[in-house]
């Protein structure tokens, strides 16, 4: 059964040192707040895990919180580079940073052979690319019935996954619409799971296209309205692509980054 | 320029797996002009979006909002793209070569790069299994390479025959359009060879732009200029980009 608690209760309980912790919201439901948690109570040698690392992993990784980072595609959506990403890669800045590169097909279905339990999953991919050259969890596998070549890549396993939602339910159940990514996937592949959810309602309506996850497979629920912004969730926000612009300026440069992440990170609240 | 040509190169009815930028715009734009029934697909798992404003990300709530389906991210990538069922795959580059291999990763060494780019995505299963692939790219030396400093989406690989023999299904890329012109592989060699050249830009511009000694179509054209048409279009919706209505 999910417990709801307070944010930073449930960052210190289930996130440690060392971690391999996912963080996934595929451009929609991305948990900021809780990254910003992990930030300000400043884990560290986490191994970051997401498909699409954008402008949370860009503060987590400038934040030093990041020894290896598990992804597929580092960049801000429509906007160019990410800064903080860069220069960990370019130039060890905070930190050296290990990577372990895939593709978005790869990973999604990494992260399906985690929630079901098996060592790996099969996929036609990776053929005739550099990729798995450099990445040591991509090799070739031969089909048993058809003698076919494919594509074997490991199960990813977080220790824990976050992700954000519109709602849960007194007891837990957690419920989300719209793009919804790979998070079910990625709750169900970790040992422990953190949702943050937008609000905890009495009764969770029937909504076309939801997911629901029911309590008992999920670890703690916290509240964080507004958690997922310059992101956005469905319904109660809008993505704010204004904000993910002008991130391109904030990050660019070492000591603006840390200026804008003391003021709006560190030395606030919980969000 | 490069938007018009990149969309009147859809057939009205394609099922088209769209990245964002270039592709994106380019898409919308031959929605809203010639090719009303295009199909578009967002690896965000948005399955037949049809936003009236231009998205920044692929996946803006307008995308989602707008789709005849709304998939998880495992099933776009397994049940929609790696069977074939798309038959136009839209790729951008930040370097490009000779046999249309598409560079996306680093430039310079893997493990020492002089530049991080953002990296795979969904390209390398785009590239492999979209029965076509356009990419649209700017023309530059830089960009233009004769060989690609990392193969992130295998366009031709070293010639002809290394598609086929990869068991790969899809045909690979079919139609590379630049601010310049438009660039197919030729039949034999699987060459990029340049066979349109944009209105106002001469030969040599293009050769100068390119970073290998350019094929040249002995039947090469000049692409018809933008309608005042598509020129109307393509504004309103940069005007919308990043949802602004």
């Amino acid at each position: 059964m999910a417990q709801i608690v307070p944010l930073a209760a449930a960052v210190a309980d289930l996130i440690h040192d060392g971690d391999t912790v996912a963080l996934e919201g595929f451009t929609h439901l991305i948990p900021y707040a809780a990254g910003h948690e992990i930030i300000r109570q400043r884990r560290t040698d986490l191994t970051l895990v997401r498909m699409t690392p954008d402008v949370i992993f860009d503060q987590l990784i400038g934040m030093g919180c990041a020894r290896k980072l598990v992804f597929s595609w580092g960049g801000n959506p429509g906007v160019g580079s990410l800064h903080r990403f860069r220069d960990a890669v370019e130039t060890g800045w905070p930190r050296p940073l290990e990577l372990e590169e895939h593709s978005h097909a790869g990973m999604a279905n990494r992260y399906v052979a985690g929630a079901s339990g098996l060592p790996f999953a099969v996929l036609r991919g990776y053929v005739g690319t550099d990729l798995a050259a450099q990445t040591p969890t991509i090799k070739p596998i031969t089909c048993p019935f058809t003698g076919e070549v494919l594509t074997a890549v490991p199960a990813l396993r977080p220790d824990v996954t976050v992700i954000h939602a519109q709602r849960a339910d007194r007891a837990g159940n957690v419920q989300m619409w719209g793009i919804v990514g790979v998070q079910k996937e990625a709750v169900l592949a970790a040992r422990r799971s953190l949702v943050t959810v937008e609000e905890v309602v009495d009764t969770l309506e029937p909504r076309p296209g939801a997911v629901v996850l029911p309590t008992w497979a999920v670890t703690a629920v916290a509240v964080a309205p507004g958690g997922t912004h310059p992101s956005y969730a469905d319904g109660y926000s809008v993505r704010d692509n204004d904000f993910y612009v002008a991130w391109d300026a904030i990050s660019r440069d070492r000591e603006t980054f840390l200026a804008w992440m003391r003021a709006n990170v560190l030395e606030v609240g919980r969000d | 320029m490069m938007s018009v040509a990149a969309a009147r190169a859809l057939r009205d009815g394609a099922v088209c797996f769209v990245g964002i930028g270039l592709p994106s715009t380019a898409a919308n734009l031959a929605r809203h002009t010639h090719a009303p029934n295009l199909v578009l697909i967002y690896e965000s798992g948005t399955l037949g979006s049809k936003p009236g404003v231009l998205p920044l990300s692929i996946g803006d709530g307008v995308l989602a909002e707008t789709a005849d389906a709304v998939v998880s991210v495992p099933e776009v990538f397994n049940y929609w793209l790696q069977p074939g069922r798309i038959d136009v795959g839209f790729l951008g580059a930040a370097q490009i070569d000779r046999f249309a291999n598409i560079n996306t990763t680093v430039i310079g060494d893997y493990r020492r790069p002089k530049v991080r780019l953002p990296g795979a995505g969904g390209a390398p299963e785009i590239a492999a299994s979209c029965r076509e692939v356009m990419v649209v790219v700017r023309q530059n030396p830089r960009t233009f390479v004769a060989r690609v400093d990392f193969i992130t989406s295998l366009g031709f690989g070293s010639g002809p025959g290394d598609r086929e023999r990869l068991g790969l299904t899809g045909a690979g890329p079919r139609t590379v359009i630049t601010d310049l012109g438009i660039l197919q592989p030729d039949p034999q060699t699987c060459e990029l060879t340049l066979t349109h050249i944009h209105p106002g830009i001469d030969l040599d511009t293009v050769r100068a732009n390119t970073g290998w000694d350019l094929a040249v179509s002995p039947d090469l054209a000049v692409t018809a200029p933008p309608t005042p048409e598509e020129l109307a279009v393509l504004r309103r919706l940069e005007a919308t980009k990043g949802g602004r209505r």
